[in-house]
């Protein structure tokens, strides 16, 4: 019985092509995945091993300052804010037993200008550190491949790709600039390094320990202190020792190097498993996809042996035996189809990984990791989904009578077997699109999982219940098809339609991409439309600026732009993570006269103007938080302040939803005596005049044009929060049209069947008069119309699937109202229209190859 | 030599034809030296062999052989199907070996009808869809008139809307005999129109083919190994090896059978 199943295989090969395709694409995306993480992954484990080699113990303190590229982050950050380590501390661990050495580190933002101004790198990892050489002169981080490290105030040194992008040499001088003005420097020396923010793609610059002292905390401190153990002392041995010399007021954080590497490690293993997983989910929907494909082909395949198959039943073969004989079939083809697709996912991994160099992402080189694991997850997958999707059209042959040998009509699918399913789709459909509505009538979000459950099951339903639909929309797309095409409309609908489950199973694996991709589209332009409401509508400042890669700006930013003449407001917004009532919350402190003259608060609660509150002491909660803290108006809440102290504040009233600012609000006023350096992430600006390139121009000259600052107008407010939308939402259609490119293929399946299947009919057309073109066009027209049926019907439950969830995400996120993007979906119908073409376009061939005399000879 | 569709009346083209080709009689299609080969070298087969005939209009021929003959590649040649490999086949005044496929599509359609052994329907469309579709494809309109006659002789009235899987064999091959002459081409071949059939059924069939040269002036040329069908024709064609080796006119059932023995105990000696 094998050996007929490799025999039919090999018969078929040609017919097999297009689901060995699928399957072959579906494990490459598997594979791929898992490949490219477990590559990347172990690089980047053993990168953080290497880059904490030299540490022994890590001792960080969340004194103000941001640590971007070195990986350790203080982890409570804003619980306590100290001032940092001394000098003296420093000395003190160095000299202890265990210890070799210790350094002291302080880092923040900053980044250097090429010759036209413009900041180099990727703009969210620009570092400045200080360069801490030990006795021998060197610091252990950083290989200089040209010059020294900086000495001396106005030194600095260059990472060796900053250098190379700028095209700086050792003596030349470079425009550096950090959350204060821009400065000139001169440059000492190039290194290399594997420091998180070079990696990363962004830029590190080295100042002398002083300089970025005074920088970055405070003349003689640290924000951190590395120290290398001596030979025969435990990493956690030191850090026993390092613990004595510390204050016990929590503001230090202590590590080993080997915790550090551990932790990094783990981040960014959690930071691949988010990426895998996702990309697991797309190709676990491509996979999907293509399992209507496969059950197409042997559906065909057992068609066309339905002689065959009763000759063995009539010989005696049992039912069980000819079920194993196609699924040995839909083994081979699914081994065979996997093992291609291992290879190919290995190459697109190897791929990726060289491409994610190309575009400065600089990933650490290490081998590519083919985890036995993959290769046994890929071929599982790859032959298991083959065989599920053969299992039916396996049973359907097992119950070929015997009889059938002698009989000359073919089986027709039995009207019966029709009623079931068509049965059984519309109690599913109706049951889950009652479920999505009930789920979507709460509009909150307690309907979350009716909506999901629903739409997955509705999504199950309209496939069992497509072959039902497909009768009478083939039925009115036909008068108009033939009206336009003649002969060829009219044949071009009839062959749709005579082979229902066919073009169903053909139609539903592009119906689920396009269902997915029209309600992620819905959703995210109406999530963006709400954000721009949420962020410029409650804006009437005219300009916000910001820094680089969410770096904080000086605080005498604000003080600065208020010079510049034309402006009438400009608004620092602190922020601050303050423990209140007993959870740490984001705050935004700002003055607030210049508050209320830059962000429209729209009060919920307490008609009084937001200003005078905040004014007389009172902090505003935004109305989301109040409601789930249990926080009325009127509320005296206990707060903790970063330096320690205890106090009591009342809430002067809530307010709607609001990007700009933090869920909590209070007056600069209040918050300064309780914070060191305060943290402004940005400036909100108001002029006179309004916007204008002359006002912006005349901000950044203000501000000694500082390439690190932006200066945003509301169109660029409007594109960096929407920003993030647009970018998740172009990554979802890239993947998913992976389940749109095995979509076509189902297509170019089903047409070359239909082709191979009515070659006689083909001919006796072309016989009586049809020219090779119009039979082209017929075949086109067939796919068109095959693939609009998916489409439309994808985009219809794309759109009430959006509906749905848009309720139930409609009361976390105010002003929510749901935007159909109908040029988008315009624009998917045509790309689906253009799918069916393209898929036709190697069946038209075909057929209108075939010889006339072969197609009537046939017979 | 024109290859444009010939226009005005059938009559008046049927007259031109005859003074440019200077018979006696109207001729509907002409081979001379006509010659088909398949393959080459080893697999080399001459299916035709100078074979050169002449099928007047209103005559029904009937070309009868052994298997292997030639006469279906007679017969696909003669209707533009297939491409000779020397000698002439003309259909009217048109000349088929110089034409391309495009125009050869045409003349099929505009000039030709078939009826086929088996498989001349399309599944999908009704019986009177199936008739009217050389004139759907070639965007004409069909003639009522002509079509409401056509169907009444061939008996089909009750069973127009009916899908072809509904059809008995002998229904099926009606229906593809009205759809034959429905375009009222200038020459019909029909290869073994009734070799599926039974007897009753072929008899019905051949009856329609002969009505059609009788009283509509109807060209047919058919295929047959049956001497009874070839008895409904007006001359019978002997085809042996891809050579003309006998004709008889006005056949009867007796007459063919008797040539066939004669014909084929003189091949077996020699
Ligand atoms: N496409 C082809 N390639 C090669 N040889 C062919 C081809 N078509 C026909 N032949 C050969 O040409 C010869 C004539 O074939 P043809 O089909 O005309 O015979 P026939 O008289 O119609 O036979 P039958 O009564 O069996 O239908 C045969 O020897 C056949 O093998
Ligand atoms: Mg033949």
């Amino acid at each position: 019985m094998s050996r007929t199943a490799l025999r039919n295989v090999l018969a078929h090969k040609a017919r097999l092509l297009m689901t060995a395709v699928s399957v072959m694409l579906g494990v490459a995306f598997v594979s791929g995945t898992l490949v490219f993480s477990d590559t990347l992954g172990t690089a980047f484990k053993n990168q953080s091993a290497k880059s904490y080699a030299h540490v022994a113990v890590a001792i960080s303190s969340n004194a103000s300052g941001s640590n971007v590229g070195g990986g350790i982050r203080p982890k409570a950050r804003g619980l306590a804010a100290g001032k940092g380590f001394t000098q003296q501390t420093l000395d003190k661990i160095s000299k202890l037993p265990g210890v070799a050495s210790a350094v002291g580190r302080v880092s923040g933002f900053a980044g250097a200008a090429d010759s036209k101004g413009k900041l180099i790198g990727n703009g969210w990892s620009n570092t400045g550190a200080n360069f801490a050489p030990g006795p021998d002169g060197k610091d252990p981080r950083y290989t200089f491949v040209a010059g020294s490290g900086p000495a001396q105030t106005g030194d600095v040194a260059l990472d060796k790709d900053t250098a190379a992008k700028g095209g700086f040499h050792v003596g030349d001088p470079v425009e550096v600039a950090t959350n204060g003005p821009v400065k000139t420097y001169t440059v000492t020396g190039i290194f290399t390094t594997d420091d998180g923010a070079v990696t990363a793609g962004g830029s590190l610059v080295l100042f002398d320990t002083a300089s970025a002292q005074q920088m970055y905390l405070s003349p003689g401190h640290f924000q951190e202190i590395t120290a290398a153990g001596a030979k025969g002392a435990s990493q956690q041995q030191i850090l026993e020792e390092v613990k004595q010399l510390l204050p016990k007021d929590g503001t230090a954080d202590t590590q080993t190097g080997k915790q550090l590497a551990d932790a990094q490690a783990k981040q960014i293993e959690d930071s691949f498993s988010v990426m895998s997983t996702m990309l697991m989910v797309f190709a676990a929907i491509a996979l999907f996809v293509g399992i209507f494909l496969i059950a197409n082909t042997f559906t065909m395949l057992v068609a066309q042996r339905t002689k065959e198959l009763a000759l063995l039943r009539a010989l005696g073969a049992s039912r069980r035996q000819i079920t194993c004989s196609v699924l040995t079939e839909a083994f081979i083809v699914g081994a065979t189809a996997s093992a291609a697709g291992l290879a190919l996912g290995v190459a697109i991994a190897s791929g990726l990984h060289t491409a994610m160099s190309g575009f400065g992402a600089k990933v650490p080189a290490g081998p590519l990791i083919i985890a036995s694991t993959t290769v046994v997850a890929a071929c599982a997958v790859g032959v298991l989904i083959t065989m599920l999707a053969a299992w039916l059209p396996a049973r359907r042959a097992a119950r070929i009578p015997p009889v059938a040998a002698m009989t000359s009509a073919e089986l027709p699918a039995s009207a019966k077997s029709l009623l079931l399913r068509n049965t059984i789709g519309v109690i599913l459909t109706g049951g889950s699109a009652g479920l999505v509505v009930a789920g979507a009538a709460n509009g909150d979000s307690s309907g979350r999982w009716p909506v999901g459950i629903g739409a997955f099951l509705l999504l199950i339903g309209l496939i069992v219940l497509t072959p039902l639909l497909s009768r009478p929309v083939l039925a009115v797309v036909r008068p108009p098809l033939a009206r336009a095409f003649g002969v060829c409309g009219n044949l071009a609908a009839r062959n749709a339609h005579r082979n229902p489950r066919r073009t169903a199973a053909t139609a539903s694996a592009l119906a689920i991409g396009l269902t997915l991709i029209t309600g992620l589209s819905v959703l995210g332009v109406s999530i963006g439309r709400s954000l721009d409401k949420a962020t410029v509508g409650n804006l009437s400042a005219d300009y916000m600026v910001r820094m680089a890669g969410g770096m904080p700006l000086d605080p005498s930013v604000a003080n600065e732009i208020s010079k510049v003449g034309g402006v009438t407001a400009a608004t620092a917004l602190e922020l601050a993570y303050i423990d209140i009532g007993g959870k740490i919350s984001a705050v935004t402190a700002a003055d607030p006269r210049g508050l209320a003259e830059t962000v429209q608060v729209s009060m919920v609660t307490e008609s009084r103007s937001p200003q005078k509150a905040l004014a007389e002491g009172k902090v505003l909660v935004e109305n989301k938080t109040a409601k789930s803290r249990g926080w009325k108006t009127g509320d005296v809440v206990r707060v903790s302040y970063p330096d320690g102290t205890k106090a009591e504040v009342t809430i002067g009233g809530t307010f709607a939803d609001n990007l700009v600012l933090s869920p909590v609000v209070m007056s600069d006023s209040l918050l300064a005596p309780h914070m060191g350096k305060p943290e402004v992430p940005q400036v909100l600006v108001k002029t006179a005049g309004g916007a204008s390139a002359k006002m912006a121009q005349a901000i950044a000259d203000g501000l000694g044009n500082n390439p690190a600052l932006s200066v945003m107008d509301r169109q660029k407010i409007r594109n960096t929060f929407g920003g993030l939308i647009n970018n998740m939402l172009t990554l979802m259609y890239g993947l998913l049209g992976m389940s749109l490119i095995i979509a076509a293929l189902g297509v170019v399946n089903t047409l070359a069947m239909s082709v191979f299947e009515r070659r006689r009919e083909i001919g006796m057309l072309r016989a009586i008069g049809l020219e090779r073109g119009r039979v082209k066009r017929m075949i086109r027209l067939e796919a068109v119309v095959i693939s609009l049926f998916g489409a439309v019907s994808g985009v219809a439950l794309g759109l009430f699937i959006a509906w749905a969830t848009g309720r139930t995400i409609s009361a976390d996120l105010q002003g929510y109202v749901m935007v159909l993007p109908w040029d988008r979906i315009a624009i998917f119908l045509g790309l689906s229209a253009l799918v069916g073409i393209l898929a036709a376009v190697w069946p038209t061939r075909r057929a209108a190859r075939l010889d006339v005399l072969d197609a009537i000879k046939i017979s | 030599m024109t290859t444009s569709p010939a226009s005005g009346t059938r009559a008046d083209d049927a007259d031109d034809a005859d003074e440019a080709d200077d018979c006696t009689v109207a001729v509907a299609a002409r081979a001379t030296d006509l010659t088909k080969v398949y393959g080459q070298g080893e697999t080399r087969v001459v299916a035709l062999d100078g074979v050169s005939i002449t099928f007047r209009k209103g005559e029904f021929t009937a070309i009868m052989g052994p298997s292997g003959s030639g006469k279906s590649t007679l017969m696909h040649c003669m209707a533009g199907l297939d491409a000779v490999t020397a000698g002439s086949a003309r259909l009217g005044d048109t000349e088929l070996s110089v034409l391309k496929d495009k125009q050869l599509t045409r003349l099929r359609r505009d000039k030709v009808g078939f009826v086929f052994q088996a498989f001349n329907l399309l599944p999908t469309l009704t019986a009177a869809e199936n008739i009217t579709l050389p004139m759907d494809i070639a965007g004409r309109k069909p003639d009522r008139l002509w079509l409401e006659k056509v169907i009444e002789t061939v008996g089909l009235a009750g069973r127009l809307s009916h899908r072809p899987a509904q059809l008995s064999g002998g229904q099926q091959q009606r229906v593809a005999v009205a759809r034959a002459l429905a375009t009222r081409p200038e020459i019909i071949f029909a290869d073994e129109p009734t070799g599926n059939l039974d007897s009753q059924s072929s008899a019905e069939i051949l009856g329609f083919l002969r009505n059609s040269v009788r009283e509509m002036g109807q060209t047919v040329v058919m295929v047959t190994h049956d001497p009874v069908a070839a008895s409904y024709a007006d001359r019978v064609v002997f085809l042996a090896d891809g050579r003309i080796v006998d004709e008889l006119e006005s056949p009867t059932a007796e007459a063919v059978l008797e040539r066939i023995r004669r014909f084929s105990t003189g091949s077996s000696h020699g």
